[in-house]
């Protein structure tokens, strides 16, 4: 059983309520950072616990915070990046629901240790209910004296305040964030200069993901070396995976990044196989924007080592053999999933999703979504697939935001391992029509791992 | 002069809102009173609406039209009492949302984006909502409504039938 850190209290009937979320320990690690660290020490214990932030893009926390301008009599923000919109991503609800005062005390340290007296809470419009929670808990914490005027004594003053958005993937990027915050779309904002310097309002604001303000409160509680001792190389501490797909035992995991993944999906302490006793086909490991990976190089790497559930391990042959750890959100597929479908579907969410500020995501991630409809639905031609290919790569690279990259990387990934099946489809177009493409084509299956 | 008009309590609400942010910047409170609005205001936005927010947060209309078209949210035409929103994208789908959508459709006959001719039901289709483990799901109202089967759609229908009667 590995050790869970954000997870440990979470099966405690009540622990949503301050008063058994403190009696299980909870405002410990905000009482030593208040009250005996200080910001300079805390600063210094979170960039040597190495903490990657958890929403995607996995830069180190503590480097992040250490930029933050400080210019004389100017306000500084923090802002919680809750929008989580990326398909298969759906851990920072889970502790939102069930764990607030974590969050909570995750952004009482944060702001402390960055001189912020304002915190936003920026939630994805969808998550309608949650915000009533997490006011409950503010509210919560505010009449213990852990948020508002001198709080505990210290004359640390804070707010939190919740903010819903309304419906845009985008608004997951800490520039478009801000601007939805400000009340504006949610365009991106071309960087430098960097929300450290100016962000909410021109002024300096680091935005942080859910999951990583949530495990800085561990981070205080353990101590850096015990947070490191949980993980390997640069992949330090836990990291929730939202398990979804084809598997028997889908829902938010809390994993020691030192495990394979073949363990995770095959062990009865995780995902517990595949549903139905088919195969594993592929699987996308990070979100739905990272590549994705057939059956036999998401459990080994190109060089045959069993492939880690790491930032380095998913992450090892580049995009050609590799993946990404992204958001932890894993999509896994069985050997009837159609590859084209589930690209098409993706393609159809990033051409939504476009907030339309630059050609290339606008007009590109449209004509990709076309361009596989036609393969899945029988009207394509083979130089779709060359077609593809080059759209993806004008496009990658050649937007303000990652979103343009996040839209590329999912049909690349797609016709770099499954080429095979969009020519099948092609060659095959009523027969496509008719069924969902497995596996039979394959002449030499891939075999079932054996289970953990 | 707006026929529009948030009763006190909302009024309240708003500036609680309001409140939130440094002075000058109520603008922030766009898409919050949006939200208040739409769901005041039989849960779609009208221009008129949108003016009337506009004049409140003391903005130009264009600023709240440029916003409400932006987020998929809000809604710019009538939608039906009840506004079924079904996830279509990958996890989803993997897990059959396309059948769920279809029997929607047979079960209200009416095609996605439309609403039955007695105003009580609007069928979307959207993309993810961040429950992709408990996939097939679809948000109705402020909630989500998970592990959809067509025999669960059959009891959210007669359930919405129900509290309208």
């Amino acid at each position: 059983m590995g050790r869970k850190l954000l997870l440990e209290n979470a099966h405690i009937e009540g622990i949503r309520y301050y008063d058994t979320y403190r009696k299980n320990g909870g405002y410990a690690a905000a009482e030593k950072a208040l009250k005996s660290m200080g910001p300079e020490a805390v600063l210094e214990e979170v960039k040597k616990s190495g903490l990657r932030g958890r929403g995607g893009a996995g830069f180190p926390t503590g480097m992040k915070w250490s930029f933050i301008a400080k210019p004389e009599g100017v306000p500084r923000y923090l802002v919680c990046n809750a929008d989580e919109s990326e398909p298969g991503t759906f851990k920072d609800r889970y502790l939102m629901e069930f764990i607030p005062h974590l969050l909570i005390e995750g952004l009482l340290i944060s702001s402390f240790t960055l001189g912020a007296n304002a915190c936003y809470i920026y939630i994805r419009g969808e998550y309608a209910w949650i915000p009533d929670i997490l006011e409950q808990a503010i509210a919560e914490a505010k009449n213990n004296g852990w948020l508002g005027k001198n709080i505990q004594g210290t004359g640390f003053d804070l707010e939190i305040y919740v903010q819903r958005g309304a419906g845009a993937y985008i608004c997951g990027e800490e520039t478009a964030l801000i601007e939805s915050l400000e009340g504006k779309r949610g365009n991106p904002r071309i960087k430098p200069p960097f929300p450290a310097v100016k962000g909410l309002w021109q002024c300096p604001t680091v935005v942080n993901n859910v999951e990583t303000l949530a495990a800085v409160v561990p981070i205080i509680n353990y101590g850096a070396d015990a947070y490191i001792g949980l993980g390997t190389g640069k992949s330090t501490g836990t990291k929730l995976i939202s398990a979804c797909g084809n598997i028997n035992k889908p829902g938010v995991y809390e994993i020691e990044m030192n495990i394979s993944v073949e363990e995770f999906i095959f062990s009865e302490e995780y995902c517990g196989g595949i549903k139905n006793g088919k195969r594993l086909k592929a699987c996308i490991p990070g979100g739905s924007s990272v590549p994705v990976l057939p059956a036999n190089l998401l459990l080994n790497t190109a060089k045959g080592e069993k492939r880690m559930m790491t930032y380095e391990g998913l992450a090892e042959g580049g995009f050609a053999t590799g993946s990404m750890l992204g958001s932890g959100g894993f999509i896994v597929m069985d050997e009837d999933q159609c590859i084209v479908r589930n690209t098409l579907t993706f393609a159809r969410f990033y051409h939504h999703e476009s907030c339309g500020q630059c050609s290339p995501c606008r007009e590109g991630t449209g004509w990709m979504e076309k361009v596989l409809k036609n393969i899945e639905y029988g009207k394509g031609k083979m130089s779709d697939i060359e077609l593809l290919w080059d759209i993806q790569r004008k496009i990658e690279g050649n937007t303000i935001c990652p979103l343009g990259d996040a839209a590329a990387w999912p049909v690349a990934a797609a016709i770099r391992h499954f080429r095979d099946e969009f020519e099948w489809h092609i060659k095959n177009p009523e027969e496509a029509q008719r069924r969902n493409f497995g596996l039979a084509h394959y002449a030499d299956p891939l075999p079932v791992p054996a289970a953990v | 002069m707006a026929v529009v008009q948030f009763s006190e309590e909302k009024l309240n609400k708003v500036k609680e809102i309001i409140a939130r942010y440094p002075e000058g910047k109520q603008k922030s409170a766009l898409i919050p009173v949006l939200h208040l609005a739409q769901e005041s205001f039989g849960g779609w936005l009208s221009a008129e609406t949108m003016d009337y927010v506009a004049e409140l947060l003391q903005l130009k209309s264009i600023e709240v039209y440029e916003v409400a078209t932006f987020y998929s949210m809000f809604n710019l035409k009538p939608v039906g009492k009840y506004l079924f929103e079904v996830c279509q994208t990958g996890p989803c789908m993997v897990n059959g949302s396309d059948n769920i959508i279809d029997y929607i459709k047979s079960t209200l006959g009416i095609e996605v984006g439309e609403t039955t001719a007695d105003g009580m039901f609007t069928l979307k289709a959207v993309e993810c909502l961040g429950a992709c483990g408990y996939a097939p799901m679809m948000q109705l109202g402020k909630h989500y409504r998970e592990h959809l089967t067509p025999a669960k759609v059959d009891e959210i229908i007669a359930e919405c039938r129900s509290k309208a009667n």
